[in-house]
C-alpha cells in the first residue's frame, strides 16, 4: 500500500529567508518571506496554495496564524507538532493530501526570529512534570546524557564528537548562506566552553533567525514548473518517547525504524544515497543517525565520522550546507534538511554542489531524540 | 493508598510524607514510572502501589555548567531503580564531576526549591 505513494508527489519549489539575523522581523514575517521565495521558485502565487502545512514556536494554533498572515483560506491544513521533525513529516501528509485530491498545491513553511528576539534557543514546550524540577538545561542536558551513554558503551570520544562539528564547518565555509564560516578545528571544539558535559558550545547547534518553505504538487504535473522536480520516493516516521527519561536505550533512536521503512518504500539502500542531510542539533545526533539509518553499525559512528569521512571530499557527503551546527538553526531545523537535499538533486545547492546527485536522504529529529522522520528524495531518473 | 484520586497525586502525597512509592502492574508484574492509570508494557489497568527499594544505579549523567554567582555547576542524571524503572534525578553529597555511569546510589526524598523531590546519594561503603 505504502509503495503506491512512491514518487507520487514532488517538490517543485524551495525557498528560505532571514538566515542568521533578521532584526525587527517577526517569526511570521520570516515564514511569509520564505513562503514567497518558495512559490517564486515554483512559478506559483500565494493564491494557488490550497494546502498549508506549518507549525511554529509561537502561538498554540500556528497553522491558523500562518494562513491568516498569508491571506489564504486553505482547504487542507496540517499543524502536527513533533518538534523539528515536523517539516519532514509533512512530506508524508502533503503527499497523502495531494494524492487524495484534498489539495493541489501544498505549501510547507516555517520561520523563527529566536536569535534577534531572545538570543536563546527557544523551545515550544514546557518541561515535563517529572523532569522540570531538576532544572535540566532543555534540550542540551538530554542530548548530553545520550552522548555520555554512547561514550560509556562504545568508547566514543569527545574528539570524535568534535569531528562532526569540524566537518559541518568545513561544508559551511563553502556556503555563502551559512551563518558561521570561520575555520574551526578539533581543538577549538574541545576547548570551547563546556555547557553540559560532555558537550561544549561547539557541540551545539547555532541559535539563528531563519525560515524555510517547500512547494509540493502531484507527480503527474511536476514537470510543468520552471525547476526540475524532486520526487518523494520514501518517507516514514517513528515516535519513541517524549521525555528523555522514557527513552528506552539512550544509544538507539527510532531512526532505526523510520529509516528502515523509508528505505523500503523507496526501494533503495544506504549505499545508494548520494548526499545525506541529518538534523544535527548536537554533534551526537549525526553519529546516532548515521548508525541508526544504516550507514554504519551501532557503536561505530564515532570512528565513522573521524578522519574527514563526512567532510568535503570524504566518502559520504553529510550536511552539505553546514547543517544546524554551522549553517542555520532557527529553533527547528528539519525543513532545511529537505531544502538542501532538494537543491543538491536539482544541482543548485548554494555551497559545495556534489556531482550527479540522484538520491538524497533528509532526516528530521524532534523533541529530545523523541520523533524521527526519514525521507528519501530522488531526481526524475529514480522514479 | 487511596483509590479515589489520580496516580500523580498519590505519588506526590507519598513524597510529602517522605516516601517514594512506585506502581506495579498486577498483570505483567512490571514496575512503572511515571505514575499513570495503565501499564505501558501490557496495557493492564490493575496497578498496585509499593514502597520503592530506593536502591539504584546511575544510568547516565551530565553536569549542567552554571556560573558560580548563579549557584555553580550541578548534576542531572538518569537513575535506574532496582525495580527496573528509570527517572530523572540528581546525585547529592558528591561533586557533579564525581557522578559516573554505573555509580550505585540510594534514592531519598529531598527538596528542590521547597518542593519534595526524589534525590540520590552514593551508597555508603
Ligand atoms: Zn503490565
Amino acid at each position: 500500500m505504502v509503495d503506491q505513494l512512491r514518487g507520487k508527489s514532488a517538490i517543485v519549489g524551495v525557498g528560505h529567508a532571514g538566515f542568521g539575523e533578521a532584526p525587527g522581523f517577526s517569526a511570521y514575517d520570516i515564514m511569509a518571506q520564505s513562503a514567497l521565495a518558495a512559490l517564486d521558485d515554483a512559478g506559483l502565487k500565494l493564491s494557488d496554495v490550497d494546502g498549508l502545512f506549518c507549525t511554529m514556536m509561537e502561538d498554540a494554533m500556528p497553522v491558523l496564524m500562518a494562513a491568516e498572515y498569508l491571506g489564504i483560506q486553505p482547504r487542507y491544513v496540517d499543524g502536527t507538532m513533533t518538534g523539528g521533525s515536523s517539516f519532514v513529516n509533512y512530506l508524508t501528509s502533503a503527499t497523502l493530501a495531494l494524492q487524495a485530491g484534498l489539495c493541489d498545491v501544498a505549501l510547507i513553511c516555517y520561520g523563527s526570529n529566536q536569535r534577534t528576539a531572545s538570543g536563546r534557543l527557544v523551545t515550544a514546550s514546557k518541561l515535563p512534570p517529572y523532569e522540570g524540577l531538576y532544572n535540566p538545561r532543555y534540550p542540551i542536558s538530554a542530548y548530553a546524557m545520550a552522548a555520555a551513554r554512547h561514550m560509556y558503551e562504545y568508547g566514543t570520544t569527545r574528539e570524535q564528537l568534535a569531528d562532526v562539528a569540524v566537518a559541518a564547518r568545513a561544508w559551511a565555509r563553502h556556503n555563502p548562506e551559512a551563518f558561521e564560516r570561520d575555520a574551526l578545528t578539533r581543538e577549538d571544539v574541545l576547548g570551547a566552553r563546556m555547557v553540559g558535559d560532555p558537550l561544549t558550545t561547539r557541540d551545539c547547534c547555532l541559535v539563528t533567525d531563519g525560515g524555510g518553505a517547500i512547494v509540493m504538487v502531484r507527480a503527474d504535473r511536476a514537470r510543468d514548473f520552471p525547476k526540475a522536480p524532486v520526487y518523494v520516493l520514501g518517507s516514514a516516521a517513528a515516535s519513541s518517547h517524549r521525555q528523555i527519561s522514557q527513552m528506552q536505550d539512550f544509544t538507539v533512536t527510532a531512526a532505526r525504524d523510520s529509516g528502515k521503512r523509508a528505505f523500503a518504500m523507496a526501494g533503495v539502500t544506504p549505499g545508494d544515497i548520494d548526499v545525506v542531510e541529518l538534523y544535527d542539533a548536537f554533534t551526537i545526533n549525526t553519529i546516532l543517525f548515521l548508525e541508526d539509518l544504516g550507514f554504519c553499525a551501532k557503536g561505530e559512528g564515532g570512528g565513522f565520522v573521524a578522519d574527514g569521512r563526512i567532510a568535503p571530499g570524504g566518502a559520504l557527503p553529510v550536511n552539505t550546507n553546514g547543517g544546524g551546527l554551522s549553517c542555520v538553526h532557527p529553533g527547528m531545523y528539519g525543513i532545511f534538511t529537505v531544502i538542501e537535499a532538494a537543491r543538491q538533486i536539482r544541482g543548485d545547492a548554494p555551497g559545495l554542489q556534489q556531482d550527479n546527485v540522484e538520491l538524497a536522504l533528509a532526516h528530521g529529529n524532534g523533541g529530545v531524540l523523541s520523533s524521527q522522520v526519514t525521507a528519501i528524495l530522488g531526481a526524475a531518473s529514480t522514479v | 493508598m487511596p483509590e479515589n484520586q489520580g496516580p500523580d497525586k498519590t505519588f506526590r502525597d507519598g513524597l510529602a510524607k517522605g516516601q517514594i512509592n512506585l506502581q506495579q502492574c498486577n498483570d505483567c508484574k512490571k514496575f512503572i514510572f511515571f505514575p499513570r492509570v495503565l501499564c505501558p508494557h501490557c496495557k493492564g489497568q490493575s496497578l498496585t502501589w509499593h514502597p520503592a527499594s530506593c536502591g539504584g544505579i546511575v544510568h547516565t549523567t551530565t553536569t549542567v555548567r552554571r556560573k558560580p554567582e548563579r549557584g555553580g555547576d550541578y548534576n542531572v542524571c538518569m537513575v535506574e531503580l532496582a525495580e527496573g524503572v528509570r527517572m530523572m534525578s540528581r546525585v547529592d553529597e558528591i561533586s557533579p564531576a564525581e557522578v559516573t555511569i554505573g555509580l550505585p546510589v540510594t534514592a531519598f526524598v529531598g527538596e528542590i526549591d521547597g518542593v519534595p523531590a526524589v534525590l540520590c546519594k552514593p551508597v555508603e561503603e
